[in-house]
């Protein structure tokens, strides 16, 4: 009898993160990356933003939407370079950086959104 | 139209050549003829060396299938005046080894279909002489992934099984989910065993072309994304209820 | 077929090539598909970095602004929203298939599960919007 896999797992953080970026990341790149740079609309100030990201609601929303969405991106490229580049022998190396880059991201989103004044 | 098409159909003589090569063949164009009919022409008339398997011609017994202009295609249902004026190049199912012209070896998709266990699993045998009794409802949740004519053109438009051996392919797990979903069968934790490993199921990207190239409407990708959300529901029932419940 | 015998001889094994990709529109899309994820870490990078601005004060909130109107990140942020609303779509078109469920007895169909989900899509942008933008 097979040992069952644990891909299951990281399949759950894929899909999380998939709905996650898909839902949060067009208005947030949308604003921050063009409309705000461009003048479209008034930037928020900084004071503004400030407030916001001091409440721990949107340090929770911020958390979870950098966590997953690099889950997200580490599964998905992991078997983008399995299955595009052909590396899939170098998988322990693949699977290091993915999710360790994931596992890091998430350590510094922590830390960062902990060390908010 | 003309009344007359090029085909550029690969052939490989294992006894004689080092790889597969194409050979240019021109055959009628006629208006009703299929691929099929034009390699049947070429065995008949041109070229009595040309292998390639073939069966019922008419879509349903999964054995012609074949690349026509690098697709994966069924050729007792593939028209030739489609491809008009040509040339239409045709090569044997990609992802398989070649054992001859346009015929490959199918052994691998047979033991991974095995694997599937594609048969009603019965944890408690009814007597001989009691009918299951089926709903139409509890047959609409299997029927689609039961058209599958182990034809295996989505193995063929599969880059993941092209590319990672140990994945099972479209077809071995839509059936499985098959007979998973048959009211009758009580099986789905014995096949969970076998195809939550590793590469079972989980090498499938979603790239979605197996459904692309079905010729029977099966949508294995469905499947596949289906029955990922099984195994993991599975997986999450165990983790909170170890000794859980059957 | 593994044992070659004197009138059986090997098969042939075509090697899959490293550009299988480009060969049919449909694998470049999928490439592309896979390729968002990247841009999506991108975004988490830009995130994390205005939150370490905001933190350090207003001076360099300011800086890191200016560098955001720089046209080499314009661009970048850019491309990057094209390849996250391609995520959304292709995500939200696709992740009904994974999901079965039946109303009285009929299945309900893809659109029927992708609608609500466009729907919450917009509904949650223009709530993040608003957030934003009333202060």
């Amino acid at each position: 009898m097979h040992k069952r896999s644990n891909e299951p797992f990281l399949w759950m953080l894929f899909s999380a993160g998939g709905v996650v970026s898909a839902m949060l990341m067009p208005i947030h790149v949308l604003l921050f990356g063009l409309a705000f740079p461009l003048g479209w609309v008034d930037a928020p100030s900084y004071e503004h933003l400030l407030a916001l990201v001091r409440h721990p609601l949107t340090r929770v929303y911020l958390f979870i939407l950098c966590s997953l969405a690099l889950f997200h991106w580490a599964h998905r490229f992991r078997f983008t370079l399995y299955d595009g580049l052909q590396i899939k022998h170098l998988n322990e190396l693949i699977n290091t950086f993915c999710y360790g880059g994931a596992i890091l991201g998430t350590a510094v989103a922590a830390y960062l959104l902990w060390r908010i004044p | 139209m003309a009344n007359r098409i090029t085909l550029e159909v690969t052939r490989y003589n294992p006894a004689h050549d080092e790889k597969p090569r194409p050979d240019t063949y021109e055959v009628p164009l006629r208006k009703e003829w299929v691929v099929l009919d034009a390699l049947n022409y070429i065995k008949d008339h041109l070229d009595g060396s040309l292998s390639f398997r073939w069966s019922c011609r008419m879509g349903v017994c999964g054995s012609c299938g074949m690349m026509v202009n690098g697709v994966p295609k069924l050729t007792c249902a593939t028209f030739l005046s489609d491809y008009a004026p040509g040339p239409v190049r045709v090569e044997p199912m990609s992802h398989f080894p070649v054992l001859r012209d346009l015929v490959v070896d199918t052994s691998d998709f047979l033991v991974k279909l095995a694997k599937s266990k594609p048969w009603i699993i019965r944890k408690v045998e009814k007597p001989l002489d009691e009918e299951y009794f089926q709903t139409p409802e509890q047959m609409d949740a299997y029927k689609q992934f039961s058209m599958c004519i182990n034809c295996m053109l989505c193995y063929a438009a599969c880059p993941v099984y092209g590319l990672d051996s140990l994945f099972s392919g479209p077809a071995a797990i839509a059936l499985a989910q098959r007979y998973n979903l048959d009211s009758r069968d009580q099986g789905a934790s014995d096949r969970l065993d076998i195809l939550s490993h590793h590469e079972g199921i989980w090498g499938c990207t979603f790239v979605g072309e197996c459904t692309q190239v079905c010729p029977k409407n099966v949508d294995p990708a469905a499947a596949i994304q289906q029955y990922k959300l099984t195994a993991t529901m599975e997986w999450l029932k165990a983790l909170v209820l170890p000794r859980g419940a059957e | 077929m593994n044992n070659p015998t004197e009138y059986l001889p090997r098969s042939y094994h075509t090697r899959v090539s490293t550009y299988w990709w480009l060969a049919r529109w449909a694998y470049v899309k999928f490439i592309l598909r896979e390729a968002s994820s990247v841009f999506v870490a991108w975004i988490v990078v830009v995130t994390l970095l205005q939150i370490r601005a905001l933190t350090r004060g207003p001076a360099d909130y300011a800086e890191l602004q200016n560098s955001l109107r720089s046209p080499l990140l314009l661009t970048l942020n850019a491309v990057s929203l094209a390849f996250v609303i391609f995520h959304a779509v292709t995500w939200f078109n696709l992740a009904p298939k994974a999901m079965v469920i039946r109303l009285r007895g009929k299945r309900l169909s893809s659109l029927a599960i992708a609608a609500p989900n466009y729907v919450a899509w917009v509904v949650i942008s223009a709530a993040i919007a608003w957030i934003l933008l009333r202060g």
